[in-house]
C-alpha cells in the first residue's frame, strides 16, 4: 500500500451500492481514514431507473435499467455501470467526461443534452429517458450517424490570410474575443439536433449549413486576419436564410455560445448588406458588373 | 482470407489528436496519398483536454526568453533522461509551429500590442505558453482539424487499428482493424506508418485521459519488433479533481497556479514550501512574499514552489495526505479565490469554473478546490530518431505521447502541445521520405491478416466467458495500487504477477452481441494493448532501482547518478506479438555536445 491518496469519504449512501471487488480495489488504495456511512437499514436503498433507447437502423424501444443510485454520479456515469454490469453492449459515444469533446450528447428528458454534464441528482425524480439525437441517422442505440456534419465542414471555404512573416501578425484581444466565443464550440452538434430546419425537414439538409457552421462563418466573417469573403456563399448554397432566429441552438448549447445574437444575426446583416444595399445594387447596374457567384466570392484555394 | 476491404497510401496516420493531424498535414503537403486513422471522430481527441498552453519561447513577454533556457527548463524538468537532441529540436522549432497555427486560423490571446501573449507555468523560467483562456487543446485540435480537412486529406473515423502489418524483410507495411460503426474489418497497405496514438492512462483508475488512451500504439510497435523506452516514466498529475468520485482524476490545469492559485494543506498552509528540492532551491522563492511578488516581477524574485515541476508537486500532495493533512476528500486545496478576483478567474480560467460550478457545485470563485495526483501523462514510448521521428523497425514512425525520449522522467507542462507540432510534423516528413525511397507498393500479407481478425473476434465464439468490463477494472486496480504514484520492488513483482493472471483470463473473455458499435467487444481489442502496456512499465519500474521524475520508488528513494545515464529499453527479441515476452535491457543515453552541456550548468 503505497499510494496516499486515501478514497474519498462520502457521507452516503454510495459505499453501499459498492460492489465486493470495488472495496477489495478501494482497500487497496486507500492509506487514510476512511468511514462509512450507509443510510438508515430500514430505508430503500436508493435507485436510479435509465430508460435507455436500445435498437438500430431497422427499429428499436426503450428499455429500463435500475441500479442503485450513487452521489454526485452524471447520466454517463451511469451509462457506464450499466455497460459494465447489465448491458455490455450498450452503444454510447464517449470520450473525455469533461465537457470537453463533445462525443456524448443525446436527447435526455427529450433535452438535447451532454450526457457526461447533467447530474442525475439535479433531474425530476423517475425514470430518465436517454435517446439518441433524433435530427440524424440512427447507427445503434445511443449512437447516430452524424457524417452531415463533417461534410459540411468540407464546403467551408479555408481561412486566408494575407502572406506575412512568422511572429509578424498583430491583433487586439478585443478582436480576437469575437472569434473565440465561436471557437469554443466543442462539435456536440446538439445546435443541429434540436434546429428545426433540419429536424423537422429532412429535405433541407441538402442546402442548410445549420447553427455549427454558421458560427464557424460568423468566425472566419469576424477573424481580423482573414480575407476571403463568403456570403454569397452564405446566402446562396448554405441557407443562411433559412434560419428564422427560434434561438433553440443557443439554448442547448453547452458552451453558451450566443449563437443567434452574435453569429448568425450578425451574418444575416452582413449577407443583406452585400446583396440587397440600393447603393451597392446602383453601382453595379451602372458599373454593368455582375455579383460575384458564391465560389468566386470566397475564391481562395480551400 | 477474412472478408474487408483494402485501401492502399502512400502514408497512413494513425490517431488523429495533434501529432497525427500534423503528421497527416505534412505528409499531404508533400503530396503524397495520406489517410488519417482514428478510434473517435475527428476532432474528439484526448488533446481537446490539453488546457493551459504550448510552450514556445517566442519571448512576446519575456524577450530574454529563448530556445536555449527553454531547452534547459525542459532537460532539468526531465532530470535529464531526456533526448538531448529532441530537447533541442523542440526548442528551436516550437516558436514556428505556433505562428504556423496562427497563419492557419488559431486565435491565441494577445499581448497588449497584439502579439501572441504566454503564461507562466511549473518549470519553465519566463512565461512561455501561448494559450486561448484554458482550452488551448480544442483550439490547436480545430485548427489542424480545419486544416486537414482543407487540404483534402482522408480520414477514416471510428476506425480501430488492431496490428501493424510487415512484408517479409519486417518492414512495416500497413494495419489491419476495424470499423467500430459496422464492426467491419479494413485493411490499410502503405509504404509507411505513423503511431500518433497517444497515452495509456486507461491502465489507471484515476487518470485524466479518455477511453481512447490504451496505449495501442506502444503495444503494436512492441508487437511489431520496435524498441520502446523509459516506460517506467509515467506523469502523474498533481491537480486532478478528487470529489465527486464519478469525476476522480479530472484535469485541474496547472493554469490555476500559473494564474495564483496556491496549494494549502488543512492547516491553510502553504506546503509546497517544505518541499523545495536541493536542484531548484537556487531559483525558488522560499518565503510567501517573494512568490506572491514573482506573479508581478520575475526579474527581482524567485519563482513560487506551486509551480515546480509536477513530479515534485505530485509527490509533496502525496506525502501531505499521507501526513494526515489532507482535505475531507483525501486532496488538497487548491486555492484561487482567495488570492484573485472573481471576473480575473472567470476569464482566465473558464472552462476550470465551468467544470467545478457543474460537476461539482464548487465556486472556485468563492472558495478552494480540492485537488489530488491523477495519471496523466506517459513519457516514455516508442524509440525514435529525433530527427525523423523513425521507429527501430523500419517503415514505422511515430509522434506525440506514443514517442519517447523527448520528455526524460518528467514532462514539464505545455511541452507536450509543442511536442506534438514539432514532432508530428517532423514525423510526416521523414514517413514521407521514407515512403518515396520505398519502390515496391506492399501488398497484405493474407495470413496476417487473418491470425489477427480470427484473434480479435475469438471472443464472440466463446460463451459465459468474462466480462471484458470486469478484467478491465481488476488491471485498473493492479496497476493503480501497485504500480502508481510510489513504487516499490515487491509491490512490481506483484504485479507482474497479477498481469499475467489478467492475460490469461483474456484469453476466456466472451462478448454478447453483434460486431456493430459493440463496446464490450471494442473493449476487449483494446485489452490486449493495456495488458502489454502495463507489462512494460512494470518491468521498466522494476529495473529503475533509483526514484527520477515521474518514476518514485519507496525502496530507492534517490536519484542514482550511474542509472540517470541510462535508458531502459524494451523490445520482443524472440517471437513477436502480443503475449509475447518483452526482453529489457539498460543503454547508454547519447553524448550531450559540450556547448548543449554548458547550457544545462549556467546558474541561474
Amino acid at each position: 500500500m503505497t499510494d496516499a491518496m486515501p478514497e474519498p469519504t462520502p457521507a452516503g449512501a454510495w459505499t453501499a451500492t459498492t460492489t465486493g471487488a470495488e472495496v477489495a480495489a478501494l482497500d487497496d488504495a486507500g492509506a487514510g481514514p476512511r468511514t462509512f456511512e450507509p443510510g438508515p437499514a430500514e430505508e430503500e436503498e436508493p435507485t436510479v431507473t435509465l430508460r435507455v433507447w436500445r435498437g438500430d437502423p431497422s427499429g428499436g424501444d426503450l428499455v429500463d435499467y435500475t441500479l442503485p443510485s450513487e452521489e454526485g454520479e452524471v447520466v454517463l456515469d451511469v451509462v457506464h455501470r450499466i455497460q459494465a454490469t447489465l448491458a455490455p453492449d450498450l452503444a454510447c459515444r464517449w470520450n473525455c467526461k469533461a465537457g470537453k469533446c463533445g462525443s456524448c450528447s443525446s436527447e435526455i428528458n427529450g433535452k438535447p443534452s451532454l450526457m457526461c454534464m447533467t447530474r442525475v441528482d439535479e433531474l425530476p425524480e423517475g425514470p430518465i429517458t436517454v435517446t439518441p439525437m433524433r435530427t440524424f441517422p440512427i447507427l445503434r442505440d445511443l449512437v447516430t450517424d452524424v457524417s452531415f456534419n463533417y461534410e459540411v465542414a468540407r464546403r467551408v471555404p479555408a481561412f486566408a490570410p494575407p502572406p506575412a512573416a512568422p511572429g509578424d501578425y498583430r491583433m487586439q484581444q478585443v478582436d480576437v474575443e469575437r472569434g473565440q466565443e465561436f471557437r469554443k464550440c466543442i462539435e456536440c452538434f446538439m445546435c443541429q439536433d434540436v434546429c428545426h430546419v433540419i429536424r423537422d425537414h429532412e429535405d433541407n439538409k441538402r442546402q442548410y449549413a445549420g447553427p455549427r457552421f454558421f458560427i464557424r462563418y460568423a468566425e472566419l466573417e469576424m477573424h481580423p486576419l482573414d480575407t476571403n469573403d463568403r456570403r454569397e456563399l452564405l446566402r446562396q448554397r448554405m441557407g443562411l436564410g433559412l434560419c428564422n432566429i427560434t434561438k433553440c441552438c443557443t439554448e442547448v448549447c453547452p458552451e453558451h455560445i450566443k449563437i443567434t445574437d452574435n453569429a448568425i444575426i450578425p451574418l444575416k446583416e452582413r449577407v443583406v448588406d452585400a446583396s440587397y444595399d440600393p447603393v451597392a445594387w446602383l453601382g453595379r447596374k451602372i458599373l454593368r458588373r455582375h455579383k460575384r457567384s458564391p465560389e468566386e466570392a470566397a475564391a481562395h484555394p480551400r | 482470407m477474412a472478408e474487408h476491404e483494402t485501401h492502399r497510401y502512400d502514408v497512413i496516420v494513425i490517431g488523429a489528436g495533434g501529432a497525427g493531424l500534423r503528421a497527416a498535414i505534412e505528409a499531404k503537403a508533400r503530396g503524397l496519398s495520406t489517410a488519417l486513422v482514428c478510434k473517435s471522430l475527428l476532432g474528439k481527441a484526448h488533446t481537446v483536454m490539453a488546457e493551459g498552453g504550448v510552450a514556445a519561447a517566442m519571448g512576446n513577454v519575456y524577450p530574454e526568453d529563448n530556445w536555449q533556457v527553454h531547452f534547459r527548463d525542459t532537460m532539468r524538468g526531465g532530470k535529464y533522461l531526456n533526448s538531448w537532441r529532441m530537447a533541442q529540436l523542440h526548442a528551436q522549432e516550437a516558436p514556428d509551429r505556433v505562428y504556423e497555427l496562427e497563419a492557419w486560423g488559431a486565435l491565441f490571446d494577445r499581448t497588449s500590442d497584439g502579439r501572441i501573449t504566454q503564461r507562466d507555468f511549473g518549470g519553465h523560467r519566463y512565461a512561455r505558453l501561448a494559450h486561448v483562456g484554458d482550452r488551448t487543446g480544442l483550439e490547436l485540435i480545430r485548427t489542424l482539424q480545419q486544416k486537414a480537412v482543407s487540404s483534402d486529406i482522408d480520414v477514416f473515423m471510428e476506425c480501430k487499428i488492431l496490428r501493424l502489418l510487415h512484408d517479409d524483410s519486417g518492414t512495416v507495411s500497413g494495419a489491419v482493424g476495424y470499423w467500430r460503426p459496422s464492426g467491419e474489418a479494413v485493411v490499410f497497405e502503405a509504404k509507411a506508418v505513423v503511431l500518433a496514438t497517444g497515452s495509456i492512462g486507461r491502465c489507471y483508475t484515476y487518470t485524466s485521459n479518455s477511453w481512447e488512451s490504451t496505449g495501442d500504439g506502444h503495444a503494436m510497435a512492441l508487437w511489431a519488433g520496435a524498441d520502446v523506452i523509459e516506460m517506467e516514466c509515467v506523469q502523474f498529475h498533481p491537480t486532478g479533481m478528487v470529489w465527486p468520485l464519478s469525476v476522480r482524476g479530472l484535469l485541474v490545469t496547472e493554469g490555476v497556479r500559473g494564474d495564483g492559485g496556491a496549494l494549502k494543506n488543512s492547516e491553510g498552509r502553504r506546503f509546497m514550501f517544505d518541499y523545495i528540492p536541493e536542484m531548484f532551491r537556487e531559483e525558488t522563492a522560499d518565503t510567501e512574499e517573494e512568490a506572491d511578488a514573482w506573479y508581478e516581477d520575475h526579474a527581482n524574485n524567485r519563482r513560487t514552489p506551486d509551480l515546480l515541476p509536477r513530479d515534485e508537486v505530485a509527490r509533496a500532495i502525496n506525502s501531505e495526505v499521507k501526513a494526515g493533512r489532507g482535505s475531507p476528500h483525501g486532496g488538497v486545496f487548491l486555492d484561487i479565490a482567495s488570492r484573485r478576483s472573481p471576473e480575473y478567474i472567470r476569464r482566465r480560467l473558464p472552462s476550470m469554473y465551468h467544470q467545478f460550478m457543474e460537476l461539482a457545485g464548487v465556486d472556485i470563485t468563492a472558495e478552494a478546490m480540492e485537488v489530488g495526483p491523477t495519471c496523466h501523462y506517459m513519457m516514455g514510448g516508442v524509440r525514435v530518431d529525433p530527427e525523423s521521428q523513425a521507429a527501430t523497425v523500419p517503415g514505422l514512425f511515430a509522434a506525440g505521447e506514443v514517442a519517447g525520449g523527448m520528455h526524460g522522467a518528467n514532462r514539464l507542462g505545455g511541452n507536450s502541445l509543442s511536442d506534438l507540432l514539432v514532432f508530428g510534423r517532423r514525423a510526416g516528413a521523414g514517413a514521407s521520405d521514407f515512403a518515396e525511397g520505398r519502390d515496391q507498393p506492399p501488398s497484405a500479407d493474407p495470413s496476417q491478416v487473418d491470425a489477427v481478425l480470427a484473434d480479435a473476434l475469438a471472443p464472440f465464439g466463446r460463451d459465459g466467458g468474462e466480462n471484458p468490463y470486469d478484467i478491465h477494472h481488476d488491471l485498473q486496480s493492479t496497476m493503480q495500487s501497485l504500480v502508481g504514484i510510489i513504487r516499490t520492488g515487491s509491490e512490481l513483482e506483484e504485479a507482474l504477477d497479477k498481469l499475467g493472471e489478467l492475460r490469461e483470463r483474456t484469453a476466456k473473455m466472451s462478448v454478447a452481441g453483434g460486431r456493430a458499435y459493440n463496446p464490450a467487444w471494442n473493449l476487449a481489442t483494446d485489452l490486449p494493448s493495456m495488458l502489454t502496456v502495463s507489462t512494460a512499465i512494470t518491468q521498466g519500474a522494476l529495473a529503475r532501482k533509483e526514484s527520477r521524475g515521474g518514476h518514485t520508488r519507496d525502496d530507492f528513494p534517490a536519484p542514482d547518478p550511474e542509472l540517470g545515464k541510462l535508458n531502459f529499453v524494451q523490445r520482443q527479441t524472440s517471437e513477436r506479438g502480443d503475449g509475447a515476452p518483452i526482453h529489457i535491457g539498460p543503454e547508454p543515453l547519447s553524448e550531450m555536445p559540450a556547448e548543449l552541456r554548458e547550457l544545462l550548468e549556467e546558474g541561474h
